[in-house]
C-alpha cells in the first residue's frame, strides 16, 4: 500500500495566450486553463504505482476555485480525491508563498510515501515549487525523474541532466519532480470520466489551514511582477527573390556575406 | 521596503559549470560596480583550489574556497549545506547561480531556507533606483517576457549558459579565502551511477551557424541536403520538436524553448513553420534566414531574410552559391 500525493497546477494553455499589439501586453484572462503537462506525467506515474501496489492517490492544488473543474480530469485519470486550496489572500503569491501554502496543506493531510510534482509548470516554467516544498517538509528530493522504481521503502530513479543520466537511490518519503520522458499519460475513458464525477473534491480556505496571512499573497512574496510583455521583434524581414532558385540562393549568399554572417 | 533589505552586501557567483561561472562574473562585476560593492565567487568541490586565480582574473575580488573530499561529487545536501553556511555567515545581497538542472534545484532550496526569492532562467539582470535586482525571463511558452523585482534579500537569480559574455582575463589581485567545514548535513540521497550522455563534438549551443529542418523536410534521409549546406557553412544541423516527438526521427533534444535554446551568428530554418515554442528557442540568433514554401508561415515574421520557396530547390542552390562565392575569393 502506498499513499501518494500529486501536486497539480491549473496552468494557462500557453498556445491560447493573446498579445495586445499596441502595448505588447500579454493577455491571459481569457486563455483556457488545463492541468499543466508535466503534472499529468506525475499523475500517470502515481496511478500506475497505486494500481500495482494498492493504496491511494490524492491531488493537491493551490489556485482559484475554478480549478475544481480542471481537476476533474485528474480524478478521471484515476486519482482518488482532490484538494483545492483557494483564498483571495493568495493573490500575488510567488513560489516562496505558494510552497508555504502547499507545505501547510501537506502537513494537514498527513504523511505520504511519495509526493510528485511536474518538473515545472507549462505557463511560468520556474521549476521552483517542487524543490521548495521538499525543503519545507525536510524530505528527500529528486528532480527531473525519467524512470522510477519503488521496492519497499527504497526508491531508485534515473534522472536526466544536461550532459548525463544519474541513478539515485533514496528512502521514502521523497518528493520527485518528473519529466515528460517518464511515461505517456492516459486519456480517461468515458466510463472513468463518469465515475470521477462522484469522487470528492475538497476545498480549503486559508483559515482551514494553519496559515499566517503575512506569509502569503503579495506581502508574503519575495518577488513582485512589474510587467509581462510579448518579446520585441526587430527583424529586417527582407524578401529575397530571384528568377530561379540559383539566383535567389546567390542573392541570399551575397547578403549574408555582406552582413558578415558568413566568411568568404 | 521590507525588513531584511539592509545589512546584506556583495554580489556572489556560483555554478558547478566553470564557463558559466566566468560568464556570470562579468555581469556580477557590472552590478557590483553600480552598487559599489565587491564580487565574490564560490569555489566548491574537491581539489578545486587551483581554479581560484582564474576566478580572480575574470573579475572576482574574493574567492571563497571550500575544498573537501566530501564535495567530490555533486550531492545535493552536501552542496546545499555548504552554500547555506556561506550565505548565513557573509550575507550577500545578490547571488547568481548557474541555471543548470542541478543549479536551479540548489538555488530554489537555498532560497527557501532564507525565505528568499529566486528567479530561474534570467535573460536579463539590472538594478532599479533603490539598487534592487530586476530580472527578466521568458514565460507562457515564449509568448511573454516577465520583468520582476526582488522585495527581500538575499536576491537569488539563476543565469543560463551563454546569457552573458565572458570578460577578458586580466592578471589582478584578489583575496582567496579558505573555508573549512568540519561537518556537512547528512545526504538524503545516494548517487548510484552517472552515465554521460553522448553529445556531438561541438554542442549545438556553441555552433556559430545552425541549419534547422522542420516538417517541410519530407524524409529523414533528406537531412543530407541540410548537412551538405552545413558543411560549406561550418555549422551544425538541428531539428524541430515534431521531427523528434511525432516522427521519431531523432531522440529528444530539438531546438526550441523546451529543448536547446540557441543564439548562433546565423540561423537558417528550412521548412520550419515557426510555432512560438520553436521561435522562443532561436529568438536571440543574430541573423535569421527562413526558407518555407508557405508565404504565410509565422517564421517569416521574425526573419531577417525571407525566402518563399521549396527547400528542396533552395538549400542545394544555396550550397552551390556559397561554394562559388567562397571559391572566388
Amino acid at each position: 500500500m502506498v499513499r501518494i500525493l500529486v501536486c497539480v497546477k491549473q496552468a494557462i494553455d500557453v498556445s491560447q495566450v493573446k498579445v495586445d499589439t499596441a502595448t505588447r501586453r500579454v493577455i491571459t484572462v481569457d486563455a483556457p486553463k488545463k492541468i499543466s503537462d508535466f503534472d499529468k506525467n506525475a499523475l500517470e506515474e502515481a496511478i500506475r504505482l497505486k494500481e500495482k501496489l494498492g493504496g491511494e492517490v490524492i491531488t493537491l492544488t493551490v489556485g482559484p476555485e475554478d480549478a475544481k473543474t480542471t481537476i476533474r480530469e485528474a480524478l478521471a485519470m484515476g486519482a482518488d480525491k482532490a484538494y483545492i486550496i483557494t483564498d483571495p489572500a493568495f493573490e500575488g503569491s510567488d513560489t516562496l508563498a505558494t510552497s508555504y501554502v502547499l507545505a501547510e496543506a501537506v502537513k494537514k493531510l498527513g504523511s505520504f510515501d511519495l509526493i510528485f510534482c511536474g518538473e515545472a509548470s507549462v505557463d511560468s516554467f520556474s521549476a521552483q515549487v517542487g524543490p521548495r516544498l521538499a525543503e519545507r517538509l525536510s524530505i528527500s528530493l529528486i528532480t527531473y525523474v525519467k524512470k522510477l522504481s519503488l521496492e519497499g521503502d527504497t526508491v531508485t530513479v534515473e534522472r536526466s541532466l544536461e550532459d548525463s543520466y544519474e541513478t539515485i537511490r533514496t528512502k521514502t518519503p521523497v518528493l520527485l519532480t518528473v519529466t515528460k520522458e517518464l511515461n505517456e499519460p492516459r486519456i480517461p475513458s468515458l466510463m472513468s470520466i463518469m465515475k470521477a464525477s462522484k469522487k470528492e473534491v475538497v476545498v480549503w480556505k486559508a483559515a482551514d489551514l494553519n496559515i499566517a496571512k503575512e506569509k502569503v499573497g503579495e506581502s508574503g512574496s519575495a518577488i513582485k511582477i512589474l510587467s509581462v510583455l510579448a518579446p520585441k521583434v526587430e527583424r529586417k524581414k527582407i524578401v529575397i527573390k530571384g528568377e530561379t532558385p540559383a539566383e535567389t540562393a546567390e542573392k541570399l549568399a551575397r547578403a549574408l556575406i555582406q552582413d558578415g554572417a558568413i566568411k568568404r | 521596503m521590507k525588513a531584511g533589505m539592509g545589512e546584506h552586501q556583495g554580489v556572489w557567483v556560483y555554478s558547478e559549470n566553470m564557463d558559466l561561472t566566468l560568464e556570470m562574473l562579468s555581469k556580477a562585476s557590472e552590478l557590483a560596480c553600480k552598487l559599489q560593492t565587491e564580487v565574490a565567487a564560490l569555489l566548491i568541490g574537491h581539489e578545486v583550489k587551483v581554479q581560484a586565480d582564474q576566478l580572480v582574473g575574470y573579475g572576482a575580488n574574493k574567492v571563497y574556497v571550500v575544498d573537501n573530499p566530501a564535495l567530490k561529487s555533486f550531492q545535493s545536501e552536501t552542496y546545499l549545506s555548504t552554500l547555506t553556511m556561506l550565505v548565513k555567515e557573509h550575507k550577500p545581497e545578490i547571488l547568481l547561480v548557474g541555471s543548470t538542472r542541478k543549479g536551479r534545484e540548489l538555488a530554489a532550496r537555498l532560497a527557501t531556507r532564507f525565505e528568499a526569492g529566486c528567479v530561474p532562467d534570467c535573460t536579463s539582470l539590472s538594478l532599479d533606483g533603490q539598487g534592487r535586482l530586476i530580472t527578466e525571463r521568458v514565460v507562457y511558452g515564449g509568448n511573454g517576457s516577465v520583468t520582476q523585482v526582488f522585495q527581500t534579500k538575499p536576491q537569488i537569480a539563476c543565469v543560463p549558459p551563454r546569457t552573458f559574455e565572458k570578460a577578458g582575463f586580466t592578471e589582478r589581485q584578489g583575496e582567496i579565502i579558505d573555508i573549512n567545514i568540519s561537518q556537512f548535513e547528512p545526504p538524503k540521497t545516494e548517487i548510484v551511477e552517472v552515465k554521460p550522455i553522448e553529445v556531438a563534438a561541438v554542442k549545438i549551443e556553441e555552433a556559430k551557424v545552425v541549419v534547422v529542418g522542420g516538417r517541410g523536410v519530407e524524409k529523414k534521409e533528406d537531412f543530407k541536403l541540410l548537412e551538405n549546406l552545413c558543411y560549406v557553412l561550418g555549422g551544425q544541423v538541428g531539428y524541430t520538436r515534431p521531427l523528434a516527438e511525432d516522427r521519431k526521427w531523432f531522440k529528444g533534444d530539438w531546438i526550441g524553448l523546451s529543448g536547446h535554446k540557441i543564439k548562433p551568428v546565423l540561423y537558417i530554418s528550412c521548412g520550419v513553420s515557426g510555432v512560438i515554442q520553436h521561435v522562443a528557442g532561436i529568438r536571440d540568433s543574430q541573423i535569421i534566414v527562413a526558407i518555407n514554401k508557405d508565404p504565410e508561415a509565422p517564421i517569416f515574421e521574425m526573419a531577417d531574410y525571407i525566402v518563399v520557396g521549396d527547400l528542396y530547390e533552395i538549400v542545394p542552390a544555396l550550397e552551390n552559391a556559397l561554394k562559388k562565392l567562397q571559391g572566388a575569393s
